[in-house]
């Protein structure tokens, strides 16, 4: 719950110290309210006024942190239910199941470790294996657990199992890697609190959310507090209810019970209904999401959605200023521009290589905008092309001096063309990206 | 302990519009909650899936696609048949190609001419798309749409430059209308109010908000729906109810995800399996955010968002 200044300022020592960098504290506490300061910035907080607000001020939804080191990988502290409000913080954990039997094992797991796709430049990968207790043994379930925190040491651990013997094995395979433990039923959840505490983070679960609650409390009263909730979700629409229940109730009403991330088992005999389920998990709230298999074009799907619906609505996505070379490109080949508004450049990029026309794309920084709002904000114009044009050197790698102006900048034209000067050629290109294969193979021929 | 259930208040509700004549009509929208929310409200009728068929390939046809269609794509009535009947397709979507006047430039009437053909062929709903170049879309659909009189098509897409003509062509034929905007909840809002004033009944509309491919701009296609369904169901905005529709067969297929071959792209995965993958994982998202009326190409794709929504809807 966001609490105001005043509310905060009645915790503070009220002694105007400056220690903490702001004249006054109330000062203070109007930054604090607007979450551009820390508590901690106050040497003379009371432990009374650091508890108040440190609960007050705690993400409606509680950080946990899955894994060790380099696996480790970051769930909750989500603060919205809509993207368009706001950015979503972290994105959801993507985990094959292995069984601790399976005759393929080592192989399954060098896979996953190895598994990388780039996107927008940078790469992603699978974020945890979970190993299942398939052989109902203790030794074997630890020996596969070993093999997984050796052979895939970037990826965190999923211990799957309701047997706490067995559990309890996994853990000590796992020891530091801070483990998930998959976890806590009513049946055994007073056998396993003891096990996992200040050594994993815990799935709770139970389809009934009284019970989930419940569970979920009593966990918090054994100071086990890293906790992740599973509704046990019989199908799709149940998924979506549940998790829009629990995230509803834990940032809408702070019901502490609920303040966790979430698990769904998206697994299903049929690959692409699979996919399908997992997609519905990415977009409705899910933050564990269980696969069967790694399948390359499943994860580079789920992936791709991922960082769509995680990307921060308010702040466009951009890529690099320079001139891309799309195709085997030589002296001849055509030079368009356009901005770095990073849609506007993916689907230009996409349309000339259907165009199977080989061309340079000088993409220019304007802070993330299409076409026209550069444009009319300011930032596309005939003397900041011009200047960008002429220091990317592009003019030493081509035969014909002549560059492709975006249709709805027409109007651009003539100035850019005096801005260039020394020869260069202004040719009017469409205004849709969707002419632009009609329009390079008209020019091409 | 007792969870209390935080149920949101809906004042609004998507209205309910009716395609296709007979046994065959579908219905979609009437909502009263966010998709799939059956503990605060209506869900309201299940999503439609149509399948795109296409009145001429494109010169380079999806090599993806090639397994699935190859056998029936070269004759919409073949292609639109084998969707009803072996597909078991609720609803066919006719995109007139050969109308682009960057491409075989074909005549009105030579349209007009096949959808009767599809017309006379099928009984499910039929969607009636034109090439989507403003000039040449008013006087193909207005062809078209005097072609289908009386089976209650569903036409587009109206954009602002032709939205009058497509509009008049659908009232005076008893047809339902497809109003496209550019990716903007603001336009979006803005063609349903220019249709109003033109008297076209807004209980006969279809909001295309335009569809993004996965990679491709989802996020942006994805908040536009929401915002318009929480406009339509929170805010009770009488020109944002109407259901929406997503042409995502329209962006799918051209992207290099379902494109490239794994021989060049190996960590990529078989292309098959990926782009029925691609576009099943798009339309999932469009339906998570509130899509009423998808059209899609991939039979396999339609088929595993199929049985998530007998999930969604059970």
């Amino acid at each position: 719950m966001a609490l105001s200044g005043i509310e905060i300022f009645k915790h503070l020592p009220k002694t105007n110290c400056k220690d903490c960098g702001f004249p006054t504290c109330l000062a203070f506490a109007m930054k604090l309210a607007a979450k551009q300061a820390s508590l901690e910035d106050c040497p003379h907080a009371s432990e009374e006024a650091k508890a108040f607000l440190g609960a007050a001020s705690a993400p409606p939804v509680r950080k946990v942190v899955i894994g060790a080191g380099e696996a480790a990988c970051t769930l909750g502290e989500e603060t919205v239910m809509f993207r368009h409000d706001k950015k979503f913080v972290n994105p959801c954990a993507y985990a094959i199941e292995l069984a601790d039997n399976d005759p393929g094992l080592d192989q399954k797991i060098k896979q996953i470790a190895d598994f990388k796709v780039d996107r927008v430049g940078e790469d992603y990968g699978v974020n945890l294996i979970a190993v299942r207790d398939a052989s109902g043994d203790g030794a074997t379930f630890t020996a596969a657990v070993k093999k997984v925190v050796e052979g895939a040491p970037s990826v965190g651990i999923v211990l799957a199992s309701e047997k706490p013997e067995i559990l309890q094995a996994g853990l000590g395979a796992a020891d530091g890697k801070r483990p998930l433990v998959q976890g806590a039923t009513p049946e055994n959840i007073d056998q396993l609190l003891p096990a996992v505490k200040d050594k994993a983070v815990l799935v709770v679960s139970a389809s009934n959310l009284d019970t989930l609650a419940e569970l979920a409390e009593k966990a918090v009263g054994a100071g086990v507090n890293d906790l992740i909730l599973d509704p046990l979700p019989a199908n799709a629409r149940e998924a979506v209810e549940r998790f829009t229940i629990i995230r509803r109730l834990a940032i809408k009403k702070n019901f502490k019970p609920f303040g966790y991330p979430t698990f769904m088992d998206a697994r299903h005999d049929d690959p692409q209904v699979e996919g399908a389920l997992a997609t519905v998990g990415t977009m409705k709230y899910a933050s564990v999401i269980v696969l069967s298999e790694l399948r390359a074009w499943e994860m580079l799907g789920l992936l791709t959605g991922r960082l769509n619906i995680y990307t921060d609505p308010q702040k466009p996505m951009q890529v690099d200023q320079k001139v891309y070379e799309i195709g085997n490109v030589n002296g001849d080949s055509p030079l368009i521009v356009t901005t770095n508004f990073a849609l506007t450049y993916f689907i230009v990029a996409g349309e000339i290589e259907n165009s199977k026309v080989a061309t340079r794309l000088a993409v220019q920084d304007v802070e993330g905008l299409s076409v026209l709002t550069a444009w009319a904000a300011g930032k596309f114009t005939a003397s900041k092309i011009a200047e960008f044009i002429k220091e990317s050197g592009v003019e030493s790698k081509i035969n014909r001096k002549e560059i492709i102006l975006p249709g709805y900048v027409s109007v651009l034209s003539g100035a850019l063309e005096d801005k260039l000067g020394g020869g260069w050629k202004v040719v009017v290109g469409p205004r849709e990206a969707n002419q632009i294969p009609q329009f390079l193979k008209a020019r091409a021929s | 302990m007792a969870v209390e259930i935080l149920k949101e208040n809906y004042t609004g509700k998507v209205i309910t519009v009716e395609v296709g004549t007979g046994d065959k009509a579908v219905k979609v929208g009437g909502a009263s909650a966010l998709p799939f929310h059956t503990f605060e409200g209506d869900a309201g009728h299940r999503p439609l899936i149509a399948y795109e068929v296409l009145d001429a390939l494109p010169e380079d046809p999806p090599d993806a696609l090639q397994a699935e269609l190859g056998a029936v794509w070269d004759d919409p009535v073949k292609w639109a048949l084998y969707c009803q009947n072996d597909l078991k397709a609720r609803a066919v979507a006719l995109r007139l190609v050969s109308t682009d006047p960057d491409g075989q430039d074909a005549s009105p009437e030579s349209a007009a001419e096949t959808v009767k053909k599809v017309l006379d062929a099928i009984d499910v709903p039929l969607i009636i798309l034109g090439c989507f170049k403003e000039a040449k879309d008013g006087p193909v659909l207005k062809a078209a749409a005097d072609a289908a009189r009386g089976r209650n098509c569903l036409i587009g897409k109206a954009q602002e430059e032709n939205y009058k003509t497509i509009a008049a062509a659908a009232t005076s034929n008893g047809h339902k209308l497809i109003a496209f905007s550019n990716l903007d909840f603001n336009l979006a809002k803005q063609i349903n109010i220019l249709l109003s004033q033109a008297d076209f009944d807004i209980n006969n509309v279809l909001v295309d908000p335009t569809a993004s491919a996965l990679g491709y701009g989802l996020e942006y296609t994805y908040s536009v729906i929401e915002r318009i369904r929480a406009a339509g169901l929170v805010q009770n905005d009488a020109m944002m109810q109407p259901p929406m529709f997503l042409d995502l067969a329209a962006v799918v297929w051209k992207i290099k995800e379902v494109k490239a071959s794994e021989e060049d792209l190996p960590e990529w995965g078989d292309r098959s399996e990926r782009s029925i993958h691609w576009e099943a994982s798009t339309a999932i998202s469009m339906l998570m955010a509130g899509a009423e009326i998808l059209v899609m190409a991939s039979p396999r794709a339609v088929q595993a968002v199929e049985q998530t929504l007998d999930q969604l809807m059970g």
